[in-house]
Parts: structure tokens; C-alpha cells; sequence
């Protein structure tokens, strides 16, 4: 046990992975700003000036805005730096965070993405002066289908909503060149919400499907529901509580009987690559999730891509335009005449796919040894919590585990109040209250990232604030104790959403 | 707690007849599950509804909630000081935290609603099977 | 494996202390017949040294050393290192969406700056923390205006991107949205006329992108007037957004849906850029995306937090304004602290450059026989010139000088053949504009 308790409940002077210094406070831009202060400097126009009043029209010109920033180069650097250190990031330490796989993002991703002749690029110009960007798409394209099984690729998306909506359109061309696009899309109650928004877009209704007490799909159920109406079913697999659909082969065949369709978010990919294949198991179309399962970086939010992958029959109907190679030259084919058309201005997220490919190539074919990395620290960590925590599905895990509150919330804390005091211990949280078929939800996925170490630390962390959520609960009910900012009131910035800096 | 006078639907509203308009609100056992209500998404002044479906939401931070009308009609009125003061919801749930007034169109449908004793007793329940 | 810090040892224990035998046991609950017994054949692995070879190869097989007059939605502008090398930190990116606030003021602070500088830039009153980009920031303003008027049909200029108007198609199809498109007029902006005959009072938005993508300014206040007059939304679209330095903001627009990689953000191939949704307050819960809202602790701390999230897919689901989950985080960063470089002053000279060199390159260009101006509405730093003979072929012989030439408007728009799109940017060095027009006069001297 790494806490110490004291009388006062005070925070435990033992926690090993983490220690309080001083941090560098820092408002807002706009405070800094004052009039003559610059940051950057224009080389002088070597061209005649014009004036804009006469170059725009009168009445379509603007002063310089008001309120907008003037502050040096110096200021900057250092109100970013500061701010940059008020964050928690994978270069720090684990993300548990179920779901998200924040694996390590390398560095060398990064320059290569930048080189010149590479960043500099710009979509719209000749493809013969584009060969160099046309052949990363295609080598990545081949790395993808040869990963999932697949047979058809599209690199356009740049989301895994995105990837998912796209994958939704091409089902729906796919059935209305059958004469029936049908009106519905299973989806079960475990789905990321995504999801369900997703066929939304796509002009289906949604028809949710429950879990059985195993917390996967429930053949039967699905049988009763994938009638003649039903265009597809998007499953996830592994499972949002990580487990392997173990039936996935009769999910399929009962969809395929009907003429739907199987969809597979790809979320969790990061338990199957280099050891199972989609297509294999009867998935015929797919998003990936590059930011997830191919180490591109979170940046805080984004951002993304979310390729779709698709068996033969759905190659016809791929957004346009679709990477060709033709001999030993590349191209972009435009003449798609059943494409769903365009998702994205452009090609999607080149810089993105860069680094995918990046990724990939510095693996191979040991990409294998990093999902049993993955997979093997889920179930280092669920061994070593199980007595701590309740375990609501006991069926094994892959790459993510998830847990439930109920033991502690005996004591009156709940997920929520757990993760923040794992915050104290120096950690993310993982993900908080999903997938919403488990109450209570602790869902962990350490990936393949994480040391020995690191996951020793982490369940040191958990048993810890296990005991004191029975022995201190308001300790961890008032959790964290630790950061330059306490829980902070969402309920007054829903009632009264201040959404800028106003002088 | 539950006005005797009130009658109360399984999805936790309630409903005030007077005459032939009735006030119509969420109980306290729906803002208490709900947490903090930040905001509540009303209808339009005239509108029509059937008994049953959704007239709007209320919503916490972290979820929403629809709301459905106890009976058909047509929308009077609307509880306007929520839109300033969203938690009056929480606060006062049965009284001025009202959130539209309808004209009944077929007052029969009261008599499927329940009395304050059987919400009560439905309520119970729910709260057991948590 | 360098990204993997586990030892063989290691593995050995955590297996056995799991009661596993072996790796191949994880993955019991794969049925056999799915399970892989080969290795994938992909190529690799490469050492960090081949890595970078492998993309140096192929930066050399694209542009470098050419100059390029094209813009189309994609601008050359200037880019401080500053900006790339705080991007850069670890702690930025290589951390999560800030869900859990405590531990992501760095980014909620910065998302909370985004929103305040676009809001100022496009003179509206609340914007979001990023969408993916120009075309899909358009795409969903025209949802939201769907949404906010309960009407399901729209009327776009067809001096909107292209490629933006494909975007908006693909999802107007599934979700039933009527798109009508209303042509332009000899000034290269959206035809009054033809909008006056366009039945409105059905119509949930008008839809125009200003500088459109001739380059042309719309005249957004009569628009506005005559949108509101039929109770649909003004939605503009601004693909370059420098121009809003020194041109007037869209303050009568609904919405504003911006494409913001010309703030620092390289042009790689298409992207990642950053979208932008800016609009009025009393709109905001129809909004999509991320929002960062002021609040305070316990301790009457200021600190930032997501707010509005029941807008959002993970708490709507089927009824969310969209399904947009990640964003463009990271760039809309990159353009906060490029913007905070720029400054009130420096966006405004900015600006002023490109007004000039691209006044410059169509006088230089026009006095070149054959080749005039267009359209004859007021540009920023793009125009159209019509030129004596295809400008495919002109540009072939282009390329062999090293010069990406201007973009053929005959694809997208066929009647439009022989014209090209020019865009001159500050970073233009006024030797390669007369270069340009040098080559091109020769070029045209030069009988087929």
C-alpha cells in the first residue's frame, strides 16, 4: 500500500508516482496585451502598397480589431510554456483512459511530417509533381488492408465519426444498387455515441439492441430484430467493456442471410492487429482510428482521421477521389461514378496519414508484439485490481478491462470520485461512466506503452484509494487535492456559459 | 411531498387540472435524478401534442431528459422565468417551477394517470430496483 | 522494439503472474479459425534512420523548389517556428481532450483564447473550439441552420468552393436537405437576380463563401437583408482568412463557418486544417463541436471547462447536433499563438501585403496581350484572368519552368475554360511574380 493515512485524512505523504512543486501561474492573452507590442515582424512589401478603401470599396474595409492581441515574442513563449505545463500528457504518464489508446506518440512522426516538400504541399497542384505525397497514400492504404483483411480503401475521412458516417453511406449505396436501402441500423446499448449520431446523419433509424449478461450481442435478440428492414449492424470489437465477440461469425452470417450488412468500429483495434483480421470474421466495412490505434497524437483534442476499409462489393461506392496507382506512377481517380461522393475538401488528413505510415513502418510485422503488449498489461492490471474492485463482466479481457463502482460506492464514492483522486496519484483517470451498460464504469486501457513499472505504480495507485474509500471517503469524494485548480462548478457554466474573453 | 391534487405519469411529470387547462411540471424524484438542471428546452406557444410525446427536455450537465406531455392539447402557456432561472427546477419542483399550461383537448385521459398514492408506490419501487 | 518498455524478462513475469503460459493465451477468446499464424506482410521494420529516409525520398519527389500561384481553398502564408515549436511540447501534443479539467487548463485556456480571437475576427458573439476544416465547418452550418428554422432547403452560390459544395451534397442527400444552386454574375459574385427568382420563403439558409472562390468579395449586408427578409439565415463561408485583416467581418451573417489554415498551418497535401463555427449567442445550443465556458472553483479560482456538452454524441447520441467527437485541437492551438505572434497590427499589415501583391501580379499579368481580368468585383489575393489558350497547356510548359501556374476553373466550372485562378500571397517575392509573367508571355508568343 502506497498511502499513509493520517487523522486529518490529509493528503498521503507516500504517494510514489507524483510530488507537488511550485507551477507558474498566467491569464489570459488578452491581459498581456498592450498597444505597440509585437510578435512577429513582415518583410517589406516589394511591391507597390494600395490603399484599401480604394482596393476594397468604401465601407468594406476594418481598422484593426479591437481587443485583438499585441504582445512580443517573449510573452508567448512563456504564456504557452505555462500553460502547456498546467497539462497532464502521455510524454508525462499513463492514460488509462478506456477506449482511447493513448499509446506513445513518436517523435520521429513529427519531423518527418514536416520535411519540406512534404508540409509544403499543396493539394490542388499537378499530380506529376506529386508523387512523392501520392505514394505515401498508397503505401499507407496497403499497410491498412493488409492489417485488416480488407479490400477496398479510403483515406478521406478525418474522424472516426467521420470514418463512420462514410461507411454508413457506402452500405446504404451499396443496398440502394440492390433496389433497397432499408430503413434501419442495429446498434447496441454498449456503442460509443458516435455511433448512434452517426446513422442518424446517414438517414437511418436507429434500433438499439441489448447486451446479454455476458455484455455482448445477444444472438437471439438480434436474430428477432435483423429483419428484411435493417441495413446494417455496427458493432464494436472487442466490445466497449473489451471483451472479443465471441460469436461474430454467426453475428455476421445472420445479417448476411438478410442481405445487411456487418460494420465494425475500429476503435478498439489495438486488440486485434497482427493477430486477427476483420475481414476475416466477417466484418465488410470498417472505420480505423489512426489517433487511436496508430499512435497519431491526441494534440488535445484532435487531430484525427478515420479511414474506411471495405470488402470487394463496397469498393465502387468509395468517396472520391481514390489513390491509383497506374504502373509505376500514382494518381487521383475523380471518374467514380457510384462514389457517395466527397467527405472532405481534399484528400483528408495527409499530415495525419503521414505519420500512420510512419508508425507502421517502424513495426512491420512485429506490429503483433505491440497488441500483446496491449492486451497483456490490461490483464496484468485486472488481475492485480480484481480485489479491489467489483468486476461486473468475468470474461476475459483484451486490451481494456472494465470495473465497476460498486463496492465503493457502498462507502458513498463513485466512479467519478475515483478517478479524480487518481489524479492526486499523479494519473489520468481512465474512462468515467462508460460504456452505459456497466453503472458506474472504470474503464482501463493502459496499451502497449506502459512499462512494467508504470502499471505497478498505477495499481499501487488504485488499491490505495480503494482503502480509502472505505477508511477516508471524504478524502476521495473531494478529490484532487493536488492541482492548481479544484472541481470546478460546470453546473454555473451550463446555467450561464461564458464562452470569450470580453475588454 | 406528492399533492394529493396532482396526477403523475410513470416518466415523472405532473399535472394540475383547473378547469380545462392544466399546469404541467417534472416531480421531484425526476430533478433529484437528474442533478442540477441547466437548462430546459420548451415548445412553442400553440402547438398541439398528443398524450405522450415529447414537448421538450431538461437537461444537467450530463444528461438530458425528455419531458412528455400527460395529456393532448394545445400549449398555453410557458414557464418563462426558467430560461434566467433553470434551477428553480431543483428547487421548487411542484410549485413555481412549472414548465407549460395546456388546454385539455379530451380530459379523459386523466383517469390513466396516476394518483399521488400509486406514484408514490411506483417511485418506491424504482428507487428498490437502483 | 524502441516504443515498447517491456524486456523479454519482464513479459516472462507478467505472464506468469497471470497465469498465462505463453502470449498466444491472451488471445483464447479469438476463435482458432480466426486467429493468424503468420505475420502480417507489411514492409518493415525500419530503424528511426529509415524512417526518415523513406519520407525524405519522397519529399524529393514532390514540389520542392517550384513557386506556386495556387490558393483554392489552401494558402501559402507565413509561419513562425515559435508556433510549431510550442505545438510541439509534449504536454500539447501528446495530451488528451480535456474532459477532466484539473488537469487540462493548459488546453482549455488556450481553446477559451481560439474562441475569443475568431469571435473578434469574424465579428460574431460565440464560436467553437475547432471542426475539422472549411468544408465540413460549412457542411454543418447548414444543418444548423436547418435545425434553427425547421426548414429543409438551402440556396448556395455557386461561387462557393467546389469541392465545399460536394461536401455539403454528400450530406444533403442522406438527410433529405434540398440544394439549389444560384449561379454568379459577370462581377463573379452570387446573382442577385437569379436569388430574387429563387423561391425563399421555404428556405432555411443562403448560402455564399466571401472572398468566394474566384476570389471575389460578396456584398454579405444586401444578402443579408434578403435572407431575412424571407425568414431563411445568412451562412458564409471564409476559406481565407487573412483576408478578415483588413476586410469587413461578416457581421450580418447567422453563421460563419471559416477555414483557419491560413493562420500558420502548413498546407501538407490537405490537411489537418482547422474549421471554425462562429455565431450569434442565442444560437449556441444548436452549435456542433467543442465549447471551452469560464468558470470557478471551489475557491473562487478562475479555471475553463467544456460546457454545453449535452449538445454533443457521447450524451445525445441519435439526437446530437452532430456526430463530431475529435477536432482539430492542435491546429487550433497553432493558430491561436500564430495569431497572438501576428498581433492586432501585424494581421492587418499581413493583410495589406496580400492585397498589394496580388494587385501587382494582375497588373503585371494583364498587360501581357491575351490575358484580362475576369470578373469585376473586388478581390483580396486571389482573381480569375482569362487567358488566349487552355491553361492546362500553358501550365505544362509552366511546370517545365519550375512554376506551379494558376488553377484551370474549366474542371469544376465548364464553362469556364482558359480561365485560371491566381492567388498571390505575401510570401510571393516580387522577382517570382515577374517571372510568372515573363514566362507566360513567352509561352504565348510561342504559337501550339
Amino acid at each position: 500500500m502506497s498511502s499513509k493515512l493520517t487523522e486529518t485524512g490529509a493528503v498521503a505523504a507516500t504517494i510514489r508516482k507524483a510530488r507537488q512543486q511550485v507551477n507558474q501561474n498566467e491569464g489570459l492573452i488578452f491581459e498581456k496585451s498592450a498597444p505597440g507590442k509585437r510578435g512577429m515582424e513582415l518583410p517589406p512589401l516589394d511591391v507597390p502598397a494600395v490603399d484599401p478603401a480604394e482596393a476594397l470599396g468604401a465601407g468594406n474595409s476594418r481598422e484593426s480589431i479591437k481587443g485583438f492581441p499585441e504582445v512580443s515574442e517573449i510573452e508567448v513563449i512563456r504564456h504557452f510554456t505555462r500553460l502547456s505545463t498546467w497539462n497532464y500528457a502521455i510524454d508525462l504518464g499513463m492514460y488509462p483512459l478506456g477506449s482511447c489508446t493513448m499509446k506513445y506518440n513518436p517523435r520521429v512522426n513529427e519531423h518527418v511530417a514536416r520535411l519540406d516538400g512534404l508540409a509544403s504541399e499543396h493539394p490542388a497542384q499537378p499530380a506529376d509533381v506529386s508523387q512523392g505525397c501520392l505514394r505515401i497514400l498508397h503505401d499507407l492504404q496497403k499497410c491498412l488492408l493488409a492489417i485488416t483483411g480488407m479490400d477496398a480503401v479510403s483515406l478521406q475521412p478525418v474522424a472516426g465519426a467521420q470514418g463512420e458516417l462514410t461507411g454508413l453511406l457506402m452500405i446504404r449505396a451499396y443496398l440502394e444498387s440492390r433496389g433497397n436501402p432499408r430503413r434501419k441500423v442495429l446498434i447496441p446499448d454498449s456503442a460509443h455515441g458516435t455511433n448512434p449520431a452517426s446513422v442518424v446523419i446517414a438517414g437511418y433509424e436507429v434500433q438499439n439492441i441489448k447486451s446479454n449478461a455476458r455484455g455482448q450481442i445477444d444472438t437471439d435478440h438480434l436474430r428477432e430484430f435483423a429483419a428484411e428492414d435493417v441495413a446494417a449492424l455496427m458493432v464494436t470489437n472487442p466490445s466497449t467493456i473489451g471483451v472479443f465477440e465471441e460469436r461474430i461469425a454467426e453475428i455476421a452470417a445472420i445479417l448476411h442471410e438478410k442481405g445487411a450488412l456487418l460494420y465494425m468500429d475500429g476503435a478498439n483495434m489495438n486488440a486485434l492487429a497482427g493477430v486477427t483480421r476483420p475481414g476475416d470474421f466477417g466484418v465488410d466495412v470498417m472505420h480505423l482510428n489512426l489517433h487511436k490505434t496508430f499512435s497519431t497524437p491526441h494534440g488535445g483534442g484532435g487531430p484525427g482521421a478515420g479511414p474506411v476499409v471495405a470488402k470487394k462489393i463496397l469498393e465502387p461506392f468509395l468517396p472520391v477521389p481514390v489513390v491509383v496507382q497506374k504502373g509505376s506512377r500514382y494518381a487521383l481517380d475523380h471518374n467514380r461514378p457510384q462514389s457517395v461522393g466527397r467527405v472532405r475538401a481534399y484528400c483528408g488528413n495527409f499530415g495525419v496519414l503521414l505519420r500512420a505510415l510512419a508508425y507502421t513502418l517502424a513495426y512491420g510485422p512485429g506490429i503483433r508484439q505491440a497488441t500483446e503488449d496491449a492486451v497483456l498489461n490490461a490483464n496484468y492490471i485486472r488481475k492485480n485490481l480484481e480485489d479491489s474492485f467489483d468486476l461486473p463482466y468475468n470474461l476475459p479481457s483484451m486490451h481494456e478491462v472494465v470495473f465497476s463502482d460498486a463496492r465503493q460506492k457502498r462507502h458513498g464514492v463513485n466512479t467519478m470520485d475515483i478517478a479524480k483522486r487518481l489524479i492526486d496519484y499523479g494519473f489520468h483517470p481512465y474512462t468515467t461512466a462508460f460504456p452505459l451498460i456497466v453503472p458506474g464504469a472504470m474503464m482501463i486501457e493502459p496499451t502497449e506503452s506502459e512499462s512494467k513499472e508504470e502499471c505497478d505504480l498505477f495499481i499501487d495507485a488504485m488499491r490505495s484509494i480503494a482503502l480509502e474509500a472505505e477508511t477516508n471517503p471524504e478524502l476521495v469524494k473531494t478529490a484532487p487535492h493536488s492541482t492548481r485548480v479544484g472541481r470546478l462548478d460546470e453546473v454555473g457554466a451550463a446555467r450561464k456559459p461564458i464562452l470569450r474573453w470580453k475588454p | 411531498m406528492y399533492p394529493a391534487d396532482y396526477r403523475y405519469t410513470r416518466a415523472h411529470e405532473w399535472i394540475k387540472v383547473e378547469g380545462s387547462v392544466g399546469t404541467v411540471g417534472i416531480t421531484d424524484y425526476a430533478q433529484h435524478e437528474l442533478g442540477d438542471v441547466v437548462f430546459a428546452e420548451l415548445p412553442k406557444v400553440g402547438v398541439t401534442m398528443k398524450a405522450g410525446e415529447s414537448f421538450g427536455t431538461v437537461e444537467s450537465v450530463k444528461a438530458v431528459s425528455e419531458i412528455y406531455t400527460p395529456v393532448s392539447g394545445e400549449i398555453t402557456e410557458i414557464n418563462s422565468k426558467l430560461a434566467d432561472a433553470p434551477e428553480t427546477i431543483n428547487a421548487d419542483p411542484h410549485g413555481s417551477a412549472w414548465l407549460v399550461k395546456i388546454r385539455l383537448s379530451d380530459p379523459q385521459e386523466l383517469s390513466t394517470l396516476l394518483d399521488a398514492v400509486a406514484y408514490e408506490a411506483y417511485i418506491a419501487a424504482e428507487a428498490k430496483a437502483h | 522494439m524502441r516504443y515498447l518498455p517491456k524486456s523479454p524478462s519482464e513479459r516472462g513475469e507478467m505472464l506468469a503472474s497471470i497465469g498465462a503460459g505463453s502470449a498466444e493465451e491472451l488471445f483464447q477468446s479469438i476463435p482458432e479459425e480466426f486467429r493468424l499464424r503468420q505475420p502480417l506482410d507489411l514492409p518493415g521494420p525500419l530503424s528511426e534512420m529509415e524512417i526518415i529516409q523513406y519520407f525524405q525520398a519522397r519529399a524529393a519527389e514532390n514540389s520542392r523548389g517550384y513557386t506556386s500561384f495556387l490558393g483554392a481553398g489552401v494558402y501559402q502564408h507565413v509561419r513562425s517556428v515559435v508556433a510549431d515549436a510550442l505545438i510541439q511540447r509534449g504536454e500539447f501534443l501528446t495530451s488528451y481532450t480535456p474532459y477532466q479539467a484539473e488537469i487540462s487548463q493548459g488546453t482549455l485556456t488556450a481553446i477559451f483564447e481560439f474562441q475569443t480571437l475568431m469571435c473578434q475576427l469574424a465579428g460574431q458573439e460565440v464560436a467553437n473550439a475547432s471542426m475539422y476544416d472549411g468544408s465540413t465547418a460549412l457542411t454543418e452550418a447548414v444543418l444548423m441552420a436547418e435545425r434553427l428554422t425547421g426548414k429543409h432547403r438551402v440556396l448556395i452560390a455557386r461561387s462557393v468552393h467546389p469541392e465545399y459544395r460536394q461536401v455539403l451534397a454528400t450530406y444533403a442527400k442522406s438527410l433529405g436537405l434540398e440544394v439549389e444552386v444560384i449561379g454568379y454574375a459577370a462581377s463573379g459574385q452570387l446573382d442577385s437576380a437569379a436569388l430574387a427568382k429563387a423561391k425563399l420563403e421555404n428556405a432555411a439558409a443562403v448560402v455564399v463563401q466571401s472572398p468566394n472562390f474566384f476570389g471575389v468579395l460578396e456584398e454579405l449586408p444586401a444578402l443579408a437583408d434578403t435572407a431575412h427578409a424571407a425568414g431563411a439565415l445568412l451562412v458564409t463561408t471564409i476559406a481565407e482568412a487573412v483576408s478578415l485583416g483588413i476586410v469587413r467581418p461578416p457581421v450580418e451573417a447567422d453563421i460563419v463557418a471559416m477555414e483557419g489554415q491560413s493562420f500558420g498551418i502548413p498546407p501538407s497535401y490537405g490537411g489537418p486544417y482547422v474549421g471554425v463555427i462562429a455565431t450569434r449567442e442565442k444560437f449556441v445550443r444548436q452549435m456542433p463541436g467543442r465549447l471551452a465556458g469560464q468558470t470557478t472553483d471551489g475557491d473562487g479560482r478562475r479555471g475553463f471547462v467544456l460546457t454545453l456538452a449535452t449538445r454533443e454524441q457521447h450524451i445525445r447520441r441519435e439526437k446530437a447536433t452532430s456526430n463530431i467527437c475529435t477536432n482539430e485541437a492542435l491546429y487550433a492551438l497553432a493558430a491561436t499563438i500564430h495569431l497572438c505572434l501576428i498581433g492586432k497590427e501585424g494581421l492587418r499589415e499581413l493583410a495589406l501585403q496580400n492585397l498589394a501583391k496580388a494587385r501587382f501580379a494582375a497588373s503585371e499579368l494583364e498587360k501581357i496581350p491575351g490575358v484580362r481580368r475576369v470578373f469585376s468585383g473586388r478581390v483580396f489575393n486571389e482573381f480569375v484572368l482569362e487567358f488566349p489558350r487552355s491553361v492546362k497547356l500553358i501550365n505544362a510548359e509552366l511546370l517545365r519552368e519550375k512554376i506551379i501556374g494558376p488553377l484551370p476553373l474549366g474542371l469544376h466550372y465548364p464553362e469556364l475554360t482558359k480561365r485560371g485562378l491566381v492567388c498571390v500571397t505575401e510570401t510571393m517575392p516580387r522577382a517570382e511574380i515577374e517571372r510568372l509573367a515573363a514566362a507566360t508571355k513567352k509561352i504565348l508568343e510561342t504559337p501550339l
